[in-house]
C-alpha cells in the first residue's frame, strides 16, 4: 500500500514536472520552483540544526565499543572508545565516511535446538556506502553545469567516473552504482517481511524519488537527449542569479523539467523527512562524546536540586537500632 | 502444575517455536496481549507514596481501567515536550531513524521471542509515532500515512508492555549507524509513564527501599551488620581467618560500595565474602556504609530525577565519613550510573582525593574527577604489581567463561580488566563466541528491573542468546562456571543457565580471586567460599568435606 502510494506520488510529480516544457510554465518550473525549493531546503536545514543545537546534552552517554582508557598498561581502543577530542573526531569520521557501525552488522539465525548463528552481513553496508558515495560523485559532477570555467577537479572526477568508456556519451560508473544500490535498497525493504513491516511511506517515497531522479537523469544523457547548451545556460543563470532568455528556456525538453522538478521535490521535502539523519549523525550523543566521564566532569545546564533522604533523617529513624548493634552514630 | 512464573512451566520445544514473520495486520492496529509470564505487576501505592510520586493507587495490568488521571493525555504530551527541550538525545533520536533494520535482530527479546515490537526500531516507533502526530508538521497533515498516530490509553498500555520488555542493554545502539540508543528511548518512555503513576513494583519497591534504608532490599543497619557477620563466620570456616567489618567508620581511607544483591543471595554473597577477604589481606583502611549500602541504582530504571535522588547518598556519605576516595564492587547498571551520571548529577566531588592505591601507589587518573574506582581496575592493578599471592590451581575444577555485563561493556568499556584478573586466578578460561561478548555482549534478559519471576517467559526468551552461547562453550570446552561482574547477572543468569545450559553455575570474579588467594595465617584450604570441597585438595583422610555436611 505504502509502496503504491509513494510510487504513484513520484509518477505524478514527474508528470507535473513535464509541464515545464510548456511556455510560461517553463519560467515556473525552470526558475521559480528551483529557487523556492532551494530556499526551503536551506532554510529547513538551518532551522533543524538550530533546533537541535538549542537542546542541551545533559549527560555524557557515550556508547563504548571497545576497551576504555584505564590503567596505563591496558591498551585502549582509541577510536571505538575515545577519551580525547581527537579520538572522537576519528570515531565520527569513521561513522560519517565509512559507516563504521553498520560495518559491524551481523545476521542472526536460530538453528535447530535453540542454537544461534551469527554471520557477518555486509550487503546493507555495501549498498549504503555505494548509494551515498555515488550520490556524492554525481552531485560533484553536476557542478559542471553551475560553473564556468569548470574546475579542474570536477573535470578530473568526471574523467575518472567515465573510465569504462562505454557508450556515447560515456556512461558514468557512479550512475550505474547509484541506480543498482537504490534498486537493492528498495528490494530489500519490499521483500524482507520485517523491513516491510516497519517501513513507512517516507521510506518508499524517498527511494522512488531518488530512483526517479536517477532514471530521468540517465535518460537525459543517453536516451532522450536535450539541448545541453541551453540547460547549461539555465543552470549557470540560476547559479549566478543572472537569469536566462525565454528563447533558451523554450529549447529545453520536457524531460529535463521532469528531472528538475523531482530534484526540487526532494530538496523541499528533505528537512521534513528522515533525511535529516544527515544532521543527526553528527549530533548523536552516543557517538560524538568522549568516554572520559570519570576524568572530566560533564555539566548538566538544567540540573536542579531534588528531594533526598538525608543521613540525619536516616539516623533519626534508625538510631536506637544502630546503637544497639554498635554502629557509630552522629547524635547519641 | 507449574505456573507461568516458574521455569518448569515452559517447555523448550514450545518456547523455541519462534515465528519471526510479523503478523498481517499493521503494528499500529495490533493490540497488546497481556499474557501471564510476560509482564510485571504494577507499583504498589505505598511505594509511590514513600517517594512522593504522582497518582499512587492499587491497580492491575489486566484491569480495563488503569485509573489514570483525567488529564493524562495532557500530562504525557507536556512531559514529552519538556523532554524534547531537555535532551538532545531524545530529539535527535526521534528524527534520525531511517528504519534500515540493522537493529532488528540485535535485541535478545526479538531473537528469543520474535515479537516485532521487540525490534528496537519498532520499540522506538511506539514513541516516535506519537511524536510525529503531536510535534511534527508532516505527521499532523499525513496522520497514519506519515507514521503518526493518536495517543490513546491503548498506546499507554503498549508503552508499558514494551518499555518494560527492554533491558536498556544498549546492544542495538552499537549497531545503529546513527547511534540511536534504545535505552534512552526506553528511559524516556518509562519517565512518561511515571508521570501517570505507572511503574512496576519490581523496580519501584527497591527504589522506595533504597530511598529510605539505603539499599534496594530494605536491609536496616543492624541487619546489614548481622548479614556481614554471618559471612565472616563462613569465611572463617573456609579459611581460618576472622575478618573485621568496619561499618560507618569515620576517617577511613576508602568507602566501599557494592550492590545489595550481594548481601543476601547465592551466589552474590560469595563475591561479597571475596571482597572482605581481599581487603583484610591487603590491610585496607576501608569502611562499609549502612546509609550508602547500595551501589546499584534502580533510579536508572525509573527516571533521571530518581537516579539523582538515590545516588546522592554515595557522595554525601563519603563526605560525612571523611574518606579519601570510593571503591565500587562488581555491578552492571551501578557502574553506568557511577560512570556516566554520578559526577554530573551529584558532583563535583572536590572534597575527595584522586584515587590512589595504598598498596601499589598507582594513581587512577581515569577516575580523577569522579573519584570512584572499579574493583576490577583495583584488583588488576594489584595483580599487575605482583601484590597478590595467587594459587590459580585451586580453581582448576572451575572451567570458566566470562559474561560481559551490558553496562560495563557498552557504557564504560571495562573489557580487559576482568579478563586479566580471570586469567591470573583461573587456569581454565574460555571465551564465548565473539558476537556474544565484549561490546556485542548479550543481556541476561533480566536487567533494567525485569528480573522478576512473574516475567519468567520473557526472561527465558531474552536469555536465549546468552544461554545458547554458554551452552556452546559448555559443550566445546566443558565450561562449568559463568563469571559475571554484575549482581543482576548473578541473580538472573542462574535461571538462564539452569534453563538453557544446565550444569553451569554463576559466579562473581572476586569470589574466584579469593579462592585463589593465599592469605596470611590461613589454615589448609579444603573448601572454597561456597564451603564446597575443592577437588584435589580435600585431604586424603577425610571422606566428607569439612564444612559441606551441615
Amino acid at each position: 500500500m505504502n509502496v503504491l502510494i509513494s510510487l504513484a506520488a513520484v509518477v505524478v510529480l514527474f508528470l507535473v514536472g513535464l509541464l515545464g516544457g510548456l511556455p510560461v510554465l517553463d519560467i515556473v518550473f525552470g526558475i521559480l520552483l528551483p529557487y523556492a525549493a532551494l530556499a526551503v531546503f536551506l532554510g529547513g536545514l538551518v532551522y533543524r540544526v538550530l533546533g537541535y543545537a538549542r537542546v542541551p546534552v545533559p549527560f555524557r552517554i557515550t556508547t563504548t565499543c571497545g576497551q576504555e582508557k584505564s590503567l596505563p598498561w591496558i591498551r585502549q581502543a582509541k577510536l571505538d572508545n575515545p577519551s580525547s577530542i581527537w579520538g572522537v573526531i576519528g570515531r565520527m569520521a569513521l561513522e560519517v565516511l565509512c559507516f563504521r557501525s553498520l560495518l559491524r552488522n551481523t545476521r542472526t539465525r536460530l538453528l535447530e535446538g535453540g542454537r544461534l548463528a551469527y554471520a557477518t552481513s555486509l550487503t546493507l553496508w555495501l549498498a549504503a556506502m555505494a548509494f551515498h558515495w555515488s550520490m556524492l560523485v554525481i552531485l560533484i559532477r553536476h557542478l559542471r553545469l553551475f560553473t564556468q570555467p569548470v574546475p579542474g577537479a570536477v573535470q578530473w572526477l568526471q574523467d575518472v567516473d567515465g573510465f569504462l568508456e562505454v557508450g556515447v556519451p560515456v556512461i558514468y560508473l557512479s550512475t550505474l552504482v547509484f541506480l543498482v544500490a537504490l534498486a537493492y535498497l528498495f528490494l530489500r525493504r519490499a521483500v524482507n517481511p520485517q523491513l516491510r513491516y516497519i517501513s513507512l511511506l517516507d521510506d518508499y517515497l524517498l527511494l522512488f524519488l531518488l530512483l526517479g531522479i536517477g532514471l530521468s537523469g540517465f535518460s537525459l544523457r543517453h536516451l532522450i537527449k536535450t539541448d545541453i547548451v541551453a540547460v547549461k545556460e539555465l543552470t549557470l543563470g540560476l547559479a549566478t542569479f543572472r537569469g536566462v532568455s525565454l528563447a533558451t528556456l523554450g529549447t529545453i525538453s520536457p524531460l529535463f523539467f521532469g528531472h528538475l522538478f523531482l530534484v526540487c521535490a526532494l530538496l523541499a521535502y528533505f528537512p521534513f523527512s528522515k533525511l535529516v539523519h544527515m544532521i543527526g549523525i553528527f549530533l548523536s550523543p552516543t557517538r560524538n562524546l568522549a568516554n572520559n566521564n570519570r576524568m572530566v566532569r560533564h555539566v548538566n545546564p538544567w540540573d536542579y536540586p531534588v528531594k533526598v533522604h538525608t543521613y540525619e533523617e536516616y539516623e533519626d529513624e534508625l538510631r536506637e537500632k544502630m546503637k544497639a548493634a554498635g554502629i557509630p552514630v552522629e547524635k547519641e | 502444575m507449574p505456573t507461568p512464573d516458574e521455569m518448569a512451566y515452559y517447555r523448550q520445544e514450545e518456547l523455541l517455536e519462534i515465528d519471526y514473520r510479523p503478523p498481517e495486520r499493521g503494528w499500529m492496529d495490533t493490540p497488546v496481549d497481556f499474557r501471564r509470564g510476560s509482564y510485571i505487576y504494577p507499583g504498589k501505592a505505598k511505594m509511590l507514596e514513600i517517594l512522593g510520586l504522582p497518582n499512587p493507587r492499587d491497580w492491575a495490568v489486566t484491569d480495563e481501567d488503569w485509573k489514570l488521571p483525567d488529564n493524562w493525555k495532557q500530562i504525557v504530551l507536556e512531559g514529552m515536550a519538556e523532554r524534547l527541550r531537555k535532551y538532545r538525545s531524545f530529539k535527535v533520536f526521534m528524527d534520525s531513524c531511517v528504519r534500515c533494520g540493522a537493529c532488528a535482530d540485535k535485541c535478545h527479546f526479538f531473537i528469543g521471542g520474535g515479537d516485532p515490537k521487540n525490534m528496537p526500531v519498532l520499540r522506538s516507533e511506539l514513541l516516535r509515532s506519537v511524536y510525529r502526530k503531536d510535534f511534527t508538521a508532516l505527521g499532523k497533515v499525513l496522520g497514519k500515512l506519515g507514521g503518526a498516530r493518536e495517543l490513546t490509553v491503548d498506546v499507554i498500555k503498549e508503552w508499558f508492555y514494551y518499555f518494560y520488555q527492554c533491558t536498556e542493554c544498549r546492544r542495538c545502539s552499537v549497531f545503529c549507524p546513527f547511534g540511536i540508543d534504545t535505552a534512552e528511548i526506553t528511559m524516556m518512555g518509562r519517565e512518561l509513564l511515571g508521570l501517570l503513576g505507572i511503574y512496576v513494583n519490581w523496580v519501584i519497591e527497591p527504589v522506595a527501599n533504597c530511598y529510605r534504608y539505603g539499599n534496594h532490599l530494605g536491609i536496616q543497619p543492624h541487619g546489614l551488620l548481622d548479614t556481614l557477620e554471618f559471612m565472616a563466620d563462613d569465611i572463617e570456616e573456609a579459611t581460618g581467618i576472622r575478618v573485621d567489618i568496619p561499618m560507618n567508620k569515620k576517617g577511613a581511607e576508602i568507602l566501599f560500595v557494592t550492590p545489595s544483591g550481594d548481601f543476601v543471595a547465592d551466589p552474590g554473597i560469595f563475591t561479597c565474602m571475596g571482597y572482605m577477604l581481599l581487603f583484610h589481606e591487603l590491610g585496607l583502611d576501608y569502611t562499609w556504609s549502612s546509609y550508602a549500602s547500595e551501589g546499584g541504582n534502580f533510579g536508572l530504571f525509573t527516571s533521571h530525577e530518581m537516579i539523582k535522588r538515590l545516588n546522592a547518598k554515595i557522595y554525601a556519605e563519603a563526605k560525612r565519613l571523611g574518606v579519601k576516595w570510593i571503591l565500587g564492587g562488581e555491578c552492571g547498571h551501578m557502574w553506568r550510573v557511577l560512570h556516566q551520571y554520578m559526577d554530573t548529577v551529584n558532583g563535583p566531588a572536590d572534597f575527595l582525593e584522586v584515587p590512589r592505591s595504598p598498596i601499589t601507589g598507582t594513581v587512577f587518573e581515569n577516575a580523577r574527577s569522579t573519584k570512584m574506582v572499579h574493583i576490577m581496575e583495583f584488583v588488576a592493578d594489584l595483580i599487575h604489581h605482583g601484590k597478590l599471592k595467587l594459587r590459580p590451581e585451586r580453581n582448576d575444577y572451575v572451567r570458566v567463561t566470562f559474561h560481559d555485563s551490558c553496562n560495563p561493556a557498552r557504557a564504560m568499556g571495562l573489557l580487559e580488566e576482568p579478563r586479566y584478573v580471570l586469567r591470573h586466578v583461573c587456569n581454565h578460561f574460555y571465551e564465548m563466541p565473539e558476537n556474544t561478548i565484549r561490546e556485542q555482549t548479550f543481556c541476561c534478559g533480566g536487567g533494567a528491573g525485569l528480573g522478576t519471576d512473574e516475567n519468567m517467559e520473557m526472561r527465558l526468551r531474552g536469555g536465549l542468546p546468552r544461554g545458547a552461547a554458554v551452552r556452546y562453550v559448555q559443550e566445546k570446552y566443558g565450561v562449568n562456571r559463568l563469571a559475571a561482574i554484575c549482581a543482576i547477572d548473578r541473580a538472573t543468569l542462574v535461571t538462564v543457565c539452569d534453563y538453557w545450559a544446565p550444569g553451569v553455575k554463576v559466579t562473581g570474579i572476586t569470589e574466584l580471586v579469593a579462592n585463589a588467594m593465599v592469605f596470611e595465617g590461613e589454615h589448609e584450604r579444603k573448601v572454597d567460599l561456597r564451603l564446597e570441597p575443592i577437588p584435589g585438595m580435600e585431604g586424603e583422610q577425610e571422606s566428607e568435606g569439612s564444612g559441606s555436611d551441615e
